[in-house]
């Protein structure tokens, strides 16, 4: 499970007829950040789609270029002899609308101003990104993707998916996700939201006029998050309550957690839009298929039609097993065709990123059956 | 590995919704599914044998057959089936009234305590059977709740299950003459088409 898919070349696909949104707004025209791995067949039905969580974006798999050597965020999982195939597959991945990216976002400018949108861009929300990505399929000439794989929020886009055009996925395959979150989760979003909008740089989500960035708030909002990401297991095996690394450290870093999340703050406010964030996390907020309860989750299931697999982790507290056991058992209610597993992992809600044995082989299982399927082979 | 009776396949209609309780490897359920055309769920514990399940194109729920089983719905199967596991479970009676809570019918299979081995074993050397169905010496084994073909018939008359169809076979599937005579004695492996009394 070594081999990339190499270097790859992030391409720019401009829409120019206006996408209504969820919310009431409405984008005249935008443009989204796609990479594709992988060799679309003559039939076009062996594509996959790949939906990414709160941070990611379109660079899924392979490299930029040849001297970097960070590999796109799913690289373990993409590539040929990989869980999704690329000798088997043709694989999309792009960068959500609202992302900072090189999808249209905040930092784009709007053509009705002449300037960049900044915290006037629409509100966005899950249902608007697989309609932005159903169009996108449509541009690829897609009419039915063989599977739609997310994990975390990236689950979220595969469960729209699945409701909204049951008719365009063979399957789908949600992994760390929820069906919608809980007071806890939206808590901690608010938390990372409010030390952006509070750091004097924010300007009401107008710091370009002023050429600066809150580069505090995002960092400090990002460490918040990375928290709910690691589990306490994780975290006491990678710091433990050890010194840091460098013990000359001027700053006050009294231990090798602090220094990590710290950096893991810098690294990222210096690359990430803050109103991108705080569009994510509200897009987040506000996922719920059962419209705040007016209807039941295995309602809403009843009109998918395609295979499901749901996989959690067992020390995943951000979106816990039972979260996907809410999914899971309103499949099941719906009568429709779905597995599941627990996978033991230390990894918190990490560990859909992270290489894991037992992961990989049911993941890569599921993958080959869709494959198989696709070919009629029993 | 015990291979499942050769009567199962003829108590299932075709194109019929089954569940197995602790599939395993999927073996049954696959076998089913290419010969009864049947829309097949399976539950089971080992992710490890999740995935081959999954290889072979089978919906599967990583679940614990001792929690119940009240995500499913009330008769939402035609067929729930359980083969040598119902002497694992920590109370086979509540785990048999739930299979025919979500089930038209239940198919249940168990190792027969009264085997005739499992008898000369424990008469006449003293100790408790290890053979190769119930392989595991009495400290550390998974079948806490060994029964035979008169135990069982007992309890269904209890909670008022109606036996449909009993069937004895051995280790490899296939009934034999002195098994089909006298069960209780003969039979190495006791199958039961089971449904609630109305």
């Amino acid at each position: 499970m070594t081999s990339s898919v190499g270097i790859v070349i992030p391409e720019l696909i401009a829409f120019e007829t206006a996408l209504d949104l969820e919310r009431g707004r409405s984008l005249p025209r935008y443009d989204l950040m796609v990479e594709t791995y992988g060799t679309l067949d003559a039939d076009k039905n062996n594509a996959v789609l790949v939906c990414h969580a709160l941070s990611g974006d379109h660079h899924a798999a392979g490299y930029h270029d040849t001297e970097s050597n960070k590999p796109g965020w799913w690289d373990h999982y993409i590539g040929p002899g990989k869980c999704i195939d690329t000798d088997l597959f043709f694989v999309v991945s792009l960068n959500n609308l609202g992302g900072c990216s090189g999808s249209t976002g905040p930092l784009s400018i709007n053509p009705v101003t002449g300037k960049a949108y900044g915290p006037d861009f629409p509100e966005i929300t899950i249902l608007d990104w697989v309609h932005a990505q159903a169009r996108l399929a449509d541009h690829l000439g897609i009419e039915k993707f063989a599977a739609i794989v997310g994990g975390s929020l990236g689950g979220m886009q595969a469960l729209q998916w699945s409701i909204t055009y049951p008719d365009r996925l063979a399957a789908a395959l949600i992994i760390a996700a929820t069906p919608r979150l809980t007071a806890q989760n939206i808590a901690f979003n608010e938390v990372a939201r409010q030390a952006i909008i509070r750091d004097p740089n924010f300007f009401d989500g107008n710091y370009a006029d002023y050429d600066v960035i809150p580069a505090s708030g995002v960092s400090l909002a990002r460490m918040v998050g990375h928290i709910t990401y690691l589990s306490d297991i994780a975290m006491g095996k990678k710091f433990g309550r050890s010194l840091p690394r460098d013990d000359h450290d001027a700053n006050g870093v009294n231990f090798a957690v602090e220094q990590y999340l710290r950096y893991q703050g810098q690294q990222f406010s210096g690359h990430f839009d803050a109103n991108t964030y705080i569009l994510m996390t509200r897009a987040l907020d506000y996922f719920d298929p059962t419209k705040n309860g007016l209807t039941t989750l295995p309602n809403v299931l009843k009109s998918t039609v395609c295979k499901f697999l749901i996989l959690s982790f067992t020390t995943d507290w951000r979106f816990s097993p039972s979260r996907s056991e809410e999914i899971v058992d309103a499949l099941i209610q719906a009568d429709k065709q779905v597995s599941y597993t627990r996978l033991e992992s230390a990894h918190g809600h990490d560990a859909f990123l992270i290489p894991d044995a037992t992961y990989e082989r049911i993941f890569k299982a599921f993958m080959n059956r869709i494959h198989l399927d696709l070919r009629g082979i029993q | 590995m015990i291979l499942h009776s050769h009567r199962i396949p003829d108590w299932i209609a075709r194109n019929t919704r089954v569940l197995d309780l602790g599939c395993g490897n999927g073996d049954l359920l696959a076998q089913l599914v290419k010969s009864h055309q049947i829309d097949a769920l399976g539950l089971e514990l080992d992710p490890k044998k999740i995935a081959t399940c999954l290889d072979q194109g089978l919906s599967v729920i990583q679940q614990d057959l001792n929690s119940d089983l009240s995500n499913f719905n009330d008769q939402q199967f035609d067929t729930v089936i359980m083969t040598q596991t119902l002497q694992a479970v920590r109370r086979p009676d509540l785990v048999l009234s739930e299979m025919l809570r979500v089930g038209r019918e239940a198919i249940v299979t168990f190792p027969n305590f009264a085997y005739i081995r499992n008898r000369m074993q424990l008469g006449l050397s003293g100790h408790m059977p290890v053979n190769p169905q119930l392989p595991n010496p009495w400290y550390d084994t998974p079948n806490i709740h060994l029964s035979t073909f008169h135990d069982f018939e007992e309890l269904c008359r209890t909670i008022s299950i109606k036996i449909l169809g009993r069937d004895t076979s051995n280790l490899s599937g296939k009934q034999t003459w002195f098994g089909k005579v006298w069960p209780n004695l003969f039979g190495e492996v006791a199958v039961y088409r089971l449904t609630k009394e109305s």
